[in-house]
């Protein structure tokens, strides 16, 4: 990250489920189960979603998003290991006052639970980048829908990751 | 054996025919009396390249395979072309001979006329000459999986390469099969053994994603800055045991390689990009046409023949310089003032038998081996046939693999890794100790019994054919397909993942998706207990005595394939 996003405000603007990012790692986020429905800001119903089409409607209200090149989401072409895949969301942004990204959807198509994080920026995070890693059980398509604070939706090109048995290597 | 006079000519024929100049100049011409080694000096700059040398300090017998298929943007292009398909393509067809630098056509016979190829003092003695001609205008670029693929490599963990490399003089050098000796032996060699710049940027430290190793090397050559940027193996982890390196994260990463190209042009003002590659001629390609700014790529770990001719993709160079050491690639650059004014290349087959070796690197090796010797020389088997590894499906090396696995662990089926390291051995050599090492000499080499499902089996196959014939470059891990004892197949290298394999059989008995097979195999991607491979393999030599392959166990590949330029033979797929 070019600019300092303190630790108390990445934390305080992260939900996720099936990321294995670093604030999972601290404890801060319970299991989901234990807190689906009683902590305000939870969005329990998109994260609860077993399909993406149902995932993507709760979160955004609806399931088709054009793709847009400012939305950059880096993923390997083959995971080196489905438990923990690397994830970079980039949003070309100014992050002004008028006009910043507002949230971040992280969606693996087939994942148990399509919406994998969901993240709220303001416009003093200064940049919209996250770096995570999150749990994809096979080969799958990740895909990134941003929301600006007007309320636009922009999407990334969706990405296949590959989760493969390996082996063989020339 | 002699070569005589007529031969000798003949192979100046090859050499020179190797030798392409950039648009517009024309091809060289040899006189009758010429050194095939002979250059004549060009430019400013000169980039020697040899790659994928698996540890053979020794020359040895190398075949090029009769079976490289090329699917969706690949099809019918450079590499992926097989006998006289690849000598069309580089316009190489004749003199006959040319088949036995750049083909699989009469193997055997060539190879009795032309003798081994490669050999460390053979390939140093070409280096040391060409930087007499060249002075201190020459860089020697190592391509990566120089340390594995021997007996003495495995067992002195790749220090025994690493005093080759020193020298042989490398100048930089990227890894690979390098990284299954772990961590800790890889840092300890790179920083206290190995003379060579150890480059990668597309390594890095899983915890906080920082670069592992230098990511470039600015040379100054005749008044020129020359970048040298190095790109592993992106697929190490996930083709090799990642409990080896599990603190380092590899992949591709083509945006930090621009990043890279960018960085030594804006900051470093360079006046030349070079890729030291080990991603593999089809990842190469689709990088350089997504990357700006690089001059030439360097490639190597699918040991492909890609010269005599660079291929070209916008304003990238590439090449891909073989295996085993056979052959010495040679740039001949005109560097000017940022930009490459001009260049000449030469794809040098390196005859052990035109090549004076060098004492000193001769000497070297001799006392590497020394406290090996009796054990190397261990006598085995005779083969009757010719022994060779690499191909997309069984070749007749890992057919007796799968064939000893399959009666020494008492199992119906076996698998065998579908490795392209691996020389040959011609029909009525002795098979000796070092010729089964030269095929298995990993650092997971334990031999396991499994019970699978039919439907795992198919999952197994599938999966790895999706590693090589998957059409985005960047789903491939340069693998060959995997090799199986005892399963009868169809296949279809142009359908999608769990679709390519189809009519299987086991010992001619349709594939039932519930019943449980007994299946051996090795070289298994977690840590597990058993015997080497090499003992089984050994041992199933020994009581055998006299060995031949009668039967392979390829696929039956769908028509289409019939005129597939990656399939030199299409009758053995029943084409």
């Amino acid at each position: 990250m070019n600019k300092t996003i303190h630790r108390r405000q990445f934390l305080g603007t992260t939900l996720a489920t099936g990321a294995v990012a670093a604030a999972a790692g601290i404890g801060l986020i319970k299991p989901r189960l234990a807190f689906a429905d009683n902590v305000p800001g939870w969005p329990a119903k998109a994260f609860d979603a077993k399909v993406l089409k149902d995932a993507m409607s709760n979160t955004i209200g609806k399931t088709q998003v054009a793709v847009s090149s400012k939305v950059k989401l880096t993923a390997p072409s083959i995971a080196e290991n489905g438990g923990a895949v690397p994830v970079t969301i980039e949003i070309d942004s100014p992050m002004t006052a008028d006009d910043y990204i507002a949230t971040v959807y992280l969606f693996v198509d087939h994942n148990p639970t399509p919406l994998t994080s969901q993240f709220t920026f303001t416009p003093a995070c200064g940049q919209a980048y996250i770096q995570e890693r999150i749990k994809m059980a096979k080969t799958d398509n990740v895909r990134v829908v941003a929301k600006t604070n007007k309320g636009e939706f922009m999407a990334s090109a969706p990405r296949e990751v590959k989760v493969t048995i390996g082996g063989c290597g020339g | 054996m002699n070569l005589g006079r007529r031969d000798f000519l003949q192979l100046m024929g090859i050499a020179g025919a190797a030798s392409f100049f950039s648009p517009g100049a024309a091809q060289s011409a040899w006189g009758a009396d010429a050194d095939p080694y002979e250059i004549p000096d060009y430019g400013n700059v000169t980039l020697l390249h040899m790659t994928d040398s698996h540890a053979q300090l020794l020359p040895v017998w190398w075949r090029e395979p009769d079976t490289n298929i090329g699917v969706g943007p690949a099809l019918n292009q450079t590499p992926h072309l097989c006998g006289k398909w690849m000598l069309d393509y580089y316009g190489v067809a004749t003199p006959a001979s040319n088949e036995y630098a750049y083909s699989c056509l009469d193997y055997d016979t060539l190879a009795h006329k032309y003798g081994k190829i490669g050999g460390y003092a053979h390939i140093v003695s070409l280096v040391k000459r060409y930087r007499a001609q060249r002075g201190d205008k020459v860089l020697m670029l190592d391509g990566g999986d120089s340390w594995q693929g021997s007996a003495t490599s495995l067992w002195t963990k790749g220090a025994d390469m690493v005093g080759a490399q020193n020298l042989l003089g490398v100048d930089d050098f990227v890894g690979h099969w390098e990284f299954t000796y772990g961590q800790d032996q890889v840092e300890h060699l790179v920083k206290t053994e190995l003379k060579a710049n150890f480059l990668a940027q597309n390594i890095f430290s899983n915890t906080w994603q920082e670069l592992v190793f230098k990511p470039y090397h600015i040379h100054e050559v005749s008044g020129r800055k020359i970048a040298v940027i190095g790109q592993a193996f992106p697929f190490t982890p996930i083709a090799n045991p990642r409990h080896f390196m599990p603190d380092w994260g590899f992949g591709i990463h083509t945006e930090h390689m621009q990043k890279m190209v960018t960085e030594c042009r804006e900051q470093h003002h360079v006046d030349l990009v070079v890729v030291l590659s080990h991603n593999g001629a089809d990842v190469d390609k689709k990088m350089s046409s997504l990357v700006n700014g690089i001059d030439i790529i360097l490639g190597g770990h699918t040991h492909d023949i890609m010269g005599p001719k660079p291929f070209m993709v916008n304003k990238t160079l590439i090449i891909n310089t073989s295996t085993n050491g056979k052959i010495l690639a040679r740039f001949d650059l005109d560097v000017g003032k940022g930009k490459l004014n001009g260049w000449r290349f030469h794809y040098l087959p390196v005859f052990s038998n035109l090549i004076k070796e060098d004492a000193e690197m001769s000497a070297y090796i001799q006392k590497v081996r020394a406290p090996y010797k009796d054990k190397l020389a261990q006598p085995l088997a005779i083969t009757e046939s010719l022994l060779y590894r690499r191909d997309n499906f069984n070749g007749t090396f890992d057919q007796l693999i799968c064939n000893a696995l399959c009666e020494e662990m008492d199992c119906e089926v076996s698998f065998s890794p579908g490795f392209r390291w691996g020389y040959c051995k011609l029909p009525g050599e002795t098979i000796t100790m070092e010729d089964v090492m030269g095929q298995t000499a990993i650092t997971y080499p334990q031999v396991t019994v499994n019970t699978y499902t039919g439907e795992e089996i198919k999952n197994i196959m599938e999966q790895v054919a999706d590693n090589i014939f998957n059409p985005n470059p960047y789903y491939q891990q340069g693998g060959d397909m995997i090799r199986v004892g005892n399963i009868q197949y169809d296949f279809d290298p142009d359908e999608k993942i769990y679709h390519r394999c189809s009519n299987m059989r086991v010992g001619g008995k349709s594939i039932s998706a519930t019943k449980k097979y007994k299946v051996a195999g090795w070289a298994s991607m977690k840590p597990v207990e058993g015997k080497p491979i090499w003992e089984v393999f050994a041992h199933w030599l020994q009581s055998k005595k006299q060995v031949r392959v009668d039967k392979l166990d390829l696929p039956a590949l769908n028509k289409d394939m019939a005129n597939n330029h990656g399939i030199a033979f299409p009758k053995s797929y029943d084409l």
